[in-house]
């Protein structure tokens, strides 16, 4: 039992260490980041955090990415969950083929959609507004939700809907008020992916954005000017980053452990 | 479970259809129109028909883009799968501590792509960071800028870092699916840790490995935004990875043509192993369902 403990803190000793030494650095100035190496900060500063909330330039970063994040989900969310409906219940023409192509759009790597979508979104229009990251970025969401939301609904058993609609329940009102509480858990677990995988991209957010609508990962690169990399405010901007995932994983914490197998198990 | 056989759930799929049509398959003619085309001004274009396709297939340096691109993705999924496995088998089951290692191992999954390759460019700094001052102090000349062996070292430290929670919170997922019955007969029946991971909790597993290891694939072979951030692809161009290369050749020098032929090749190898890998898995599955008497 011990060697365990051990084991399983060594693991987490090994995750934590890297963030560590980021919030570290963050709570220094760069003149003690770049003397000598400190394992603490020795003169505790919230000097790089107070000139990223106060300038909105940079708190704008955050602001945007969240906005373009929200976004997606919501529009994923919203198509997936009867695409989803359709193929965990019902037997179409070409079901399995579209299926299958639906998922090899994840496997598309975002670079090979760089130059198209930058012409495809110059030319509607849309460049540089937070719908068209969130609209890229469905790209590989809506077949992740698909998927995921299908493993979920295929566990409820059928009998359910057959008895729903007996009682005279429409198919919309079954859907919300039977169907979307049974497969909470699910859709908790799908939000948490579609976060996830839209926060932490970076490539197709910065390639159609320019100022208006630039997330914080583009606004990041500006921590290096010419007299050399401002660490500081770098470390204080990657810490706030991080902030958010906090909040999604503890709010999904009782139904990850069961959701992560994408209710497959 | 047997579904009703109904064409009108296609109306059920379509708002999905119409978006991803936006989204995947407009772009993705755009890309296929531009790679058989020589583009020399938005109003001088020439067919050329595969003509950038045999060259891409010749450019010496993207086949090393592609060799180190498979070296780079067998590496971590050796790594990650089995330490992955092994992590889950040591999360505690229930209880605030199960919440607590749960949301710990969870975090590096949430940080940006980039940030990811920020705080390991922070860390292994030879000046100020903890890594790169701690193996200089231990007389090892740490150096990711100039020594390739260490600028690999690093990024597949810093993938396993990245990822290895991704195998680790599926088998665990796994693992928490498992009746607690199994176990009971497996300590009646006497039989050694091995024997329970082996006939017990692995063949759990299968599912969950599967789609681990296929995502875990599928993102290292896109791999782009941590290793641009930590070493920019160098040194020289020893950790420059399909991705980069692609950037580069698609919005700096603006190559349409071929970069539009690469991409191409590019998607079709990522389908090309992801389907024979989950082709061989299936039958194997399917075999032993058939010689097993417990089918």
């Amino acid at each position: 039992m011990l060697k365990r403990a051990v084991l399983l803190g060594a693991y987490v000793l090994f995750v934590l260490l890297p963030i560590y030494w980021l919030v570290n650095m963050s709570l220094q100035t760069n003149r003690e980041i770049l003397g000598a190496l400190t394992l603490w900060p020795e003169n505790l500063t919230f000097a790089n955090y107070i000139k990223i909330f106060t300038s909105s330039s940079w708190y704008m970063g955050y602001v945007n990415s969240i906005i373009y994040v929200l976004m997606n989900m919501a529009i994923s969310m919203s198509v997936a969950l009867p695409a989803a409906y359709a193929f965990s219940r019902y037997q179409f023409i070409g079901d399995k083929h579209l299926f299958f192509w639906l998922l090899t759009n994840m496997m598309a790597p975002p670079a090979v959609f760089l130059l198209p979508y930058f012409q495809l979104y110059y030319t509607i229009g849309l460049f540089d507004t937070h719908i068209a990251v969130a609209l890229a970025h469905c790209l590989f969401n809506i077949p992740l939700a698909v998927w995921i939301l299908e493993g979920f609904m295929s566990s409820v058993p059928k009998e359910i809907d057959e008895t729903a609609f007996i009682d005279g329940y429409s198919f919309p009102r079954f859907f919300l008020r039977v169907f979307m509480p049974l497969i909470r858990s699910g859709i908790g677990v799908t939000l948490f992916f579609l976060f996830m995988f839209s926060w932490v991209e970076l490539l197709l957010a910065r390639t159609l954005t320019s100022t208006q609508a630039q997330p914080i990962a583009s606004v990041m690169t500006r921590t290096s000017t010419a007299s050399g990399i401002d660490w500081g405010t770098l470390a204080a901007a990657g810490v706030l980053t991080i902030v958010p995932g906090i909040v999604v994983v503890f709010f999904v914490r009782r139904h990850i452990a069961k959701g992560f197998a994408l209710g497959r198990t | 479970m047997n579904k009703v056989r109904n064409n009108s759930a296609w109306w059920l799929v379509l708002p999905m259809l119409a978006l991803v049509t936006f989204s995947a398959i407009v772009p993705l003619m755009t890309v296929v129109n531009y790679s058989v085309q020589d583009v020399l001004d938005p109003h001088t274009r020439y067919f050329v028909g595969v003509e950038w396709f045999v060259d891409t297939l010749n450019n010496p340096g993207l086949q090393a883009a592609l060799a180190r691109q498979f070296a780079f993705s067998l590496t971590i999924l050796a790594i990650e799968v089995p330490l992955g496995i092994g992590v889950a088998l040591l999360m505690p089951k229930r209880g605030w501590q199960a919440s607590l290692v749960l949301i710990l191992v969870t975090l590096p999954l949430l940080i940006p792509w980039n940030v990811v390759g920020s705080i390991w460019q922070i860390f292994t700094r030879g000046d100020i960071g903890l890594m790169g001052w701690s193996l200089r102090q231990l007389g090892y000349p740490y150096n990711i800028t100039s020594s390739s062996i260490d600028a690999w070292a690093t990024i597949i430290l810093m993938d396993v870092w990245h990822w290895t929670s991704l195998i680790a919170l599926l088998c665990y997922s796994g693992l928490q699916a498992i009746p607690e019955a199994y176990y009971q007969a497996a300590r009646i029946d006497r039989a050694s840790r091995w024997a329970v991971f082996r006939y017990i909790q692995l063949p759990k597993l299968t599912n969950v490995l599967v789609i681990g290891v296929l995502l875990r694939f599928m993102h290292s072979f896109m791999i782009y935004a941590e290793p641009f951030v930590l070493t920019g692809g160098g040194p020289g161009s020893s950790t420059t990875f399909l991705s980069q290369s692609l950037a580069i050749m698609a919005t700096a020098q603006f190559d349409v043509g071929p970069s539009a032929a690469f991409s191409l090749i590019y998607f079709l190898i990522i389908l090309l192993v992801c389907w024979v890998f989950y082709t061989a898995i299936m039958n194997l599955q399917k075999d032993r369902r058939g010689e097993g008497p417990d089918a």
